[in-house]
């Protein structure tokens, strides 16, 4: 059972995929990358990691989305086409892409995984533990640094997007 | 694990949808659809770091933790480059890259 969904998840994913870099109306391609993210969110669900695929929907499809839309709308008329590449820029990109994907599969499916059988579960306890331990294998560096970098992104994005200065209003003007 | 898949399928489906971001990252012109492109690449390593996890090594967490961070710093780059984006809008009046010329206004 759990085959086929993985199968049904991963066609949509791929479809949508190439949907999203491929049309020409821009707020379609978001609509299509939200599918592709659900998509994902739906992998992390079936290999077990449940808070995982809880970050992915809300920070990805429920974040992430809503910001390039907000983007869309302010920059563009809807109903606008996109300018496309040359057809023989495309057909290059093309073949470039399938080649190299050709030079992945290849190379993965030659290499022996050991994969280690298992069906443990992993609670968000064990994340949050992880994520705080400051012991051996602990990440309490790495998330105090991700905590300073999203004031300072969340900062410089305030900053850049209000644009020119505010003129402050002179007193002579009473 | 998924019941039935091998991890052989998995990969093959990242390397896939990596190589869909890369053919929209060379062929798009928008800056915005470059920033898509940009996303699903993204999100292909996540499942890889994902999937390696918990196929081979499922003791650790290490790889759920690199992907939160990758997620993380995923986010604060697309809310910056959203920023950017809108003022370059401002002050030229297009999103297209063969527009964008200058650096400093």
């Amino acid at each position: 059972m759990e085959r086929y969904i993985f199968y049904a998840v991963a066609l949509m994913m791929i479809v949508f995929a190439i949907a999203s870099v491929t049309t020409r109306k821009m707020l379609r391609s978001v609509i299509y990358l939200l599918f592709v993210l659900t998509g994902i969110a739906g992998i992390f669900f079936l290999v077990d990691y449940n808070f995982l695929a809880a970050i992915q929907l809300t920070v990805y499809a429920g974040g992430i989305i809503v910001l390039v839309i907000f983007s869309v709308l302010l920059v563009h008329q809807i109903e606008m086409k996109l300018e496309v590449a040359k057809i023989s820029k495309k057909i290059v990109t093309a073949l470039a892409c399938l080649v190299g994907t050709g030079v992945f599969v290849t190379t993965i499916y030659s290499y022996d995984f050991k994969v280690a059988e298992n069906a443990t579960t992993t609670t968000t306890a064990d994340i949050g533990f992880g994520l705080l331990s400051y012991e051996a294998g602990g990440f309490i560096l790495p998330f105090e640094v991700i905590s300073v970098l999203l004031l300072a992104a969340m900062v410089g994005a305030i900053i850049i997007a209000k644009g020119k200065k505010l003129i402050p209003k002179s007193d002579e003007t009473i | 694990m998924i019941e039935g898949i091998s991890i052989y399928e998995i990969l093959t489906l990242t390397s896939v949808l990596f190589f869909v971001g890369i053919y929209g990252f060379i062929t798009r012109k928008n800056l915005i659809s470059i920033l898509i492109s940009v996303e699903l690449i993204f999100n292909a390593s996540v499942v890889n770091f994902v999937v390696i996890n918990k196929y081979l090594f499922p003791d650790i967490l290490q790889g759920v933790f690199v992907s939160i961070f990758i997620i993380a710093v995923a986010a604060a780059e697309t809310a910056l480059a959203v920023s950017i984006i809108i003022n370059l809008y401002r002050q030229i009046s297009s999103v297209e890259v063969k527009d964008t010329e200058i650096m400093k206004y």
